[in-house]
């Protein structure tokens, strides 16, 4: 029972760093850009929500919605300013950049927020459920959901619309889609808007267990990159896949041995990359010329 | 339809193309020859918009082309099937189709094209919901053609649409390529095989080290001495 109950809440924090880790996933698909930066862009977007309902009076859900809308437009700048200017760069330099921005987007949220840690509200709250000898909180069962509705919608999205077509088509092969006439900047700036989404959405669910702060993700971002790993780092669902089970993995060690929560997912990450570098759902990449 | 004027572009500091100058009429087929390193693959990826001229221009219906990008020149009315095919291979068949359509907005005039594409190339018909990967080349380079083909270009760029396929694939693409264009669709063809080239074209353009060398009515060019020697071995 008890590890029932263990697996049931790795699955609820899974959930998020399979959000966190689709988010990192897509971006490094389309545009071959591993984003340092995304666990900032997390946090930032978490700090508008928060911004909006204490200071706006905005509701929870409002508030929710409107970090996302600022999150894709973050998301799109980023791309537009950053990124894109660099797409002629040696990959290292992009990697730099991303690292870069890590750095100033912690810094103007220091500067703006300060650098006390500050509750976040959960969105719905009351008595927990009980199944069986099994205990199902509110917010667990709101992230399963929220994290599962996305998921699907981003599934659904990449392969039935035409725009999630054109993103798979990007990803793989940049002229020839030029070549049927997609706008591939545009493309790679709404990947980034939706890496953004997902980024804060991870931030907004998994904030009121780490509390507000400026460096809330660093964790989180450690998981999300070990469940992109796991999954292979080119594969969507390998990302949702790694990430339940880190969330699963790293819950019944910390059962055992609180202390190594988190050296198991850095294990892990080296562990998968020494034994399995393909993850478990990837493909072997080869460096594009 | 189609115009290049004094046309030359570059490869960094190596110049590629020199002072080309041809034209596409509309509802005709072209041919483009020559050995390997000619310039014949740069010509078209002058026209696509993948390559800018460094001199000379290229006008499309009289409007000038040689500085847009080519996600700007495919609405046009231009689409290339591309060296090396470069289809979608992680796509499926239907999906590389539907990247092909990408510019349309009229869905009812897609879905006839996907139709009338797919009656023009039955194979693909029975393998749509494949990957890309898992066809043969004579598959890919039909899947190629067809994905230009749903852009309704009103010029189909061809780039060595028989390299690497077996005699009887070619010949069913050709038959192909000319039903195509007496639909109305022409063609500029690049081509490794100069005998099938010149007996599918109405006219065709010889270049040699990205000068041009020759040019004339197909049939002309055929029993032209010079090209009988060079170009069709004897």
């Amino acid at each position: 029972m008890i590890l029932a109950q263990q697996i049931i809440s790795g699955l609820a924090t899974g959930s998020l760093y399979a959000l966190a880790a689709l988010g990192l996933v897509l971006i490094f698909k389309t545009s071959d850009v591993v984003n340092f930066a995304q666990g900032e862009m997390a946090m930032f977007g978490t700090f508008i929500a928060f911004t909006l309902m204490m200071k706006g009076g905005v509701p929870y859900w409002g508030a929710f919605v409107l970090a996302l809308v600022f999150a894709a437009v973050f998301g799109m700048l980023i791309e537009r300013i950053v990124i894109r200017p660099l797409s002629t760069a040696p990959l290292i330099s992009v990697l730099i950049a991303t690292l870069g921005l890590l750095n100033i987007i912690n810094g103007v949220a220091g500067w703006i927020w300060g650098y006390d840690p500050k509750p976040f509200p959960t969105g719905i709250s009351g008595a927990p459920i009980r199944v069986g000898g099994l205990v199902f909180t509110l917010p667990t069962l709101l992230n399963l959901a929220v994290a599962l509705v996305l998921m699907l919608a981003f599934f659904a999205l990449f392969k039935y619309s035409l725009m999630g077509i054109a993103m798979r088509a990007v990803a793989e092969n940049r002229l020839a889609a030029r070549l049927v006439g997609v706008h591939t900047n545009r493309v790679l700036a709404i990947t980034w808007g939706l890496g953004g989404i997902l980024a804060a959405t991870a931030g907004i669910l998994i904030a009121p267990v780490t509390t507000l702060s400026i460096n809330m993700m660093a964790e989180m971002q450690v998981k999300a990159f070990t469940a992109g790993v796991l999954g292979g780092f080119t594969s969507l669902p390998g990302a949702v896949v790694g990430g339940l089970l880190l969330g699963v993995l790293e819950n019944l060690v910390g059962q055992f041995i609180p202390q190594l929560k988190t050296p198991f997912a850095f294990a892990l990450i080296v562990l998968v990359l020494i034994f399995r570098p393909a993850g478990l759902l990837g493909t072997v990449q080869r460096k594009k010329v | 339809m189609l115009k290049l004027t004094n046309v030359s572009a570059s490869y960094g500091r190596i110049e590629a193309l020199h002072d080309i100058s041809l034209e596409v009429p509309e509802g005709k087929i072209v041919a483009l020859l020559g050995a390997n390193g000619a310039g014949k693959t740069t010509t078209l990826r002058v026209i696509a918009g993948i390559l800018h001229p460094t001199r000379g221009s290229v006008t499309f219906d009289g409007r000038d082309i040689s500085r847009m990008e080519t996600e700007e020149i495919v609405p046009l009315g231009i689409a290339m099937s591309p060296e090396g095919r470069q289809i979608f291979t992680g796509l499926t068949v239907a999906e590389n189709l539907r990247m092909g359509s990408y510019t349309r907005k009229d869905k009812a005039g897609v879905e006839r094209d996907l139709e009338w594409v797919l009656s023009l190339f039955p194979r693909l018909k029975e393998r749509l919901n494949q990957v890309g990967a898992t066809l043969s080349g004579g598959e890919q380079q039909m899947l190629a053609i067809a994905r230009a083909l749903m852009a309704r270009p009103r010029l189909l760029l061809l780039d060595e649409p028989s390299l690497g396929l077996a005699p009887m694939i070619v010949r069913d693409i050709f038959t192909i390529i000319r039903k195509v264009n007496s639909e109305g669709t022409a063609v500029l063809l690049v081509e490794q095989n100069a005998n099938l080239a010149l007996r599918t074209a109405d006219y065709a353009y010889i270049l040699e080290t990205g000068k041009l060398a020759m040019h004339g009515p197909a049939a002309e060019l055929r029993r032209n001495p010079e090209v009988k020697r060079i170009y069709l071995g004897g």
